[in-house]
């Protein structure tokens, strides 16, 4: 009798001191998730800190300056919008159309596997190997220049990775039926495609473009590479304005800079006034970068709510 | 436009009889079918601009590094231990710009590896359904911070704090770099191994809690095994990510050459370095403009060769059920 409790006792013993391992690596887990946050938390208390009390009306209506009080953020924020535009006008069609011919099309066959290992392997290429890319092709073979168009065809590159693969699982995730649905009515391949896969796999081929564009707004590294100017000291020429008129298309060959590389510029120089500035930019940034992450989580979670098949 | 002429002569078609209307509606069906076919192609050249662009990155690097190492031996490339491509006495050993990404990648990677891997574990076999769903996105918006604002955060908040406890650390330095490159690489290995320890049937956790097993075992002895191959390909996207990294080494490594593994030393690595020559005047076809390609190209084989492994260890080490 007594050597029954025995065992039961050291049973227990031993469930107890594996069960603490439980609890232990709880602990650790949340330990470790608290050290990713509170590293994000300490990056925006700084930024707040050293930036917000240069934000102002003047910091977005200001050109860079030598004088860190008077320097402002009107070319960096027009820069971005400009490089963003094209990133946007090429990336969207361009993803979205390979992404429909990908999972509507494509038949199986060893040009598809191409395609689809291709993606793959271009979603791993670093950054900057797409900057020599534009450095090569679009700056001197293509003879764009260090220009708007150079950059903003850059980044497009860059984000298509991106941009496909979510808008296939968008489309992927339609079920069988709508598409039988549709044939069954009488619709060709591009009826069944544009009226009924598109509209329905919006939000999320809206997600994907959406987190692409925030990682191409804050992508540095490529745009320094084609050799994207920092000190810019005026905008580029907007159509029929100036004189002699700007052209319609002027703006597209314009030198430029970007709100990233106004802030490593701001960043590496030793006066700490400007690294006020750097911060205050930072805090612009990651606010755009930030928001449009969020709306896209947003978006997700609307969709996956919403939508019962 | 043409889907309504279309439907006009179907309008047509419906007024004609007998031959002369099955004659119609097959030439309404061809049409269409000619529509779709051009559309076909339109998708198909746009599905092959991501092809194009390999070939072009690849056509690029491998024109520009040609003309490089017809004026420097590769032999040289890869033994000499100086790296002074701007200098008159110009020395071209890749192995100097090697050290600088290495030791970056290993600090990063001593802080992403565990982390992310613990904290996968957490959320996909300790944390409930609410707690998951608030973390993840979180998580994820460490990845989506532009590493620009890290390297600031580098060398601004992280080296002074690394300097109140080691005061002999320079200000430019790989640690201080390494680290914060490693929180930012947190999500991209959570994340995959994650989905990879929720792939795996809940009928394997089951069978393993039935046999007496806690929480921490079954994760440890039953999921973590059976996702690995998920597992390693998240930790050789992880790898790829901080040897491609550029602007926190740029702005928080320093950019000077420097054969060494010590991460408390400042040193360049083959990103930082593209990068420091670019912000420079190189005329297009100099010397040190083809350098970059030369150390591009470097870059390019490294993270090809991981990604590779990653594709081979998946289709290995794959267990299916």
């Amino acid at each position: 009798m007594s050597r029954k409790t025995d065992r039961s006792k050291e049973l227990r013993a031993i469930i107890k001191s594996h069960k603490r391992w439980d609890v232990i690596f709880g602990l650790v887990g949340l330990g470790a998730i608290a050290l990713a946050i509170l590293t994000l938390v300490a990056l925006f208390a700084q930024m707040v800190i050293d930036g917000f009390p240069r934000i102002s009306v003047e910091f977005f209506a200001n050109f860079p300056s030598r004088r860190a009080g008077q320097a402002g953020i009107l070319s960096a924020w027009v820069g971005s919008f400009f490089v963003m535009i094209v990133t946007a006008l090429f990336a969207i069609p361009v993803g979205i159309a390979s992404a429909i011919y990908l999972e509507e099309y494509a038949r199986k066959n060893w040009f598809t596997d191409v395609i689809e290992i291709n993606i793959s392997n271009l979603a791993g290429v670093p950054s900057i190997v797409y900057g020599l890319l534009a450095l090569g092709l679009f700056v001197y073979t293509f003879g764009f220049g260090q220009s708007i168009l150079s950059a903003g065809l850059t980044l497009a590159l860059l984000i298509l990775p991106i941009v496909i693969v979510t808008t296939r699982e968008a489309l992927r995730a339609i079920p069988q039926t709508v598409r039988e649905g549709a044939y069954a009515c009488g619709a060709t391949k591009w009826q069944v495609v544009s009226d009924h896969l598109v509209p329905y796999g919006m939000p999320g081929i809206l997600t994907g473009v959406i987190i692409g564009l925030s990682r191409a707004i804050g992508e540095t590294a490529p745009i320094i590479t084609i050799g994207a100017l920092t000190f810019i000291a005026f905008l580029p020429p907007m159509p029929f304005t100036g004189d002699p008129a700007a052209g319609l298309f002027d703006w597209l060959f314009s030198p430029f800079t970007v709100m990233p590389i106004q802030i490593f510029n701001w960043t590496s120089r030793p006066d700490p006034a400007f690294h006020a500035n750097a911060a205050a930019a930072s805090l612009v940034l990651v606010f755009l970068t930030l928001g449009m992450n969020g709306l896209a989580i947003w978006l997700r979670y609307r969709l996956r709510k919403n939508i019962k098949w | 436009m043409s889907a309504s002429t279309t439907s006009g002569r179907i309008v047509i078609a419906e007024r004609l009889t007998g031959a002369a209307r099955l004659a119609e509606l097959a030439k309404i069906k061809v049409a269409r079918k000619r529509k779709d076919r051009m559309i076909e192609f339109v998708l198909l050249l746009a599905a092959c601009v991501s092809v194009f662009t390999t070939l072009a990155i690849v056509y690029i690097l491998l024109k520009e590094s040609l003309v490089f190492f017809s004026d420097v031996p590769v032999w040289s490339f890869l033994t000499d231990t100086q790296w002074t491509p701007l200098f008159d006495d110009a020395h071209f050993g890749i192995a100097v710009l090697l050290s600088g990404t290495l030791s970056s990648s290993l600090v990063a990677l001593f802080i992403a590896i565990p982390l992310g891997t613990i904290i996968a574990i957490y959320l996909s076999e300790f944390a409930n359904h609410r707690l998951r769903e608030v973390l993840k996105p979180v998580l994820e918006l460490l990845s989506g911070v532009p590493t620009i604002i890290y390297g600031f955060f580098a060398l601004l908040v992280i080296t002074p704090l690394l300097q109140e406890i080691y005061p002999g650390l320079p200000t430019f330095n790989i640690l201080s770099a390494g680290l914060v490159m490693g929180i930012m690489i947190i999500p991209y290995v959570s994340s995959l191994s994650e989905d990879a320890m929720r792939a795996v049937p809940m009928s394997l956790r089951e069978g393993s809690y039935a046999m007496g097993a806690t929480r921490f075992q079954t994760a440890t002895r039953v999921v973590v095994p059976a996702a690995f191959s998920g597992i390693a390909s998240a930790y050789i996207l992880g790898i790829s990510r901080a040897v491609g990294e550029t602007m926190i080494l740029a702005v928080a490594a320093g950019m000077q050459p420097n054969l060494t593994l010590n991460p408390l030393e400042p040193a360049a690595t083959i990103t930082s370095f593209i990068v420091q020559v670019a912000l420079g005047d190189l005329p297009h076809g100099s010397v040190g403009y083809q350098t970059i390609f030369a150390a591009g190209l470097t870059l390019l084989l490294i993270t090809l060769m991981f990604n590779l492994l990653g594709h081979w260890l998946r289709r290995k080490y794959r267990e299916a059920y």
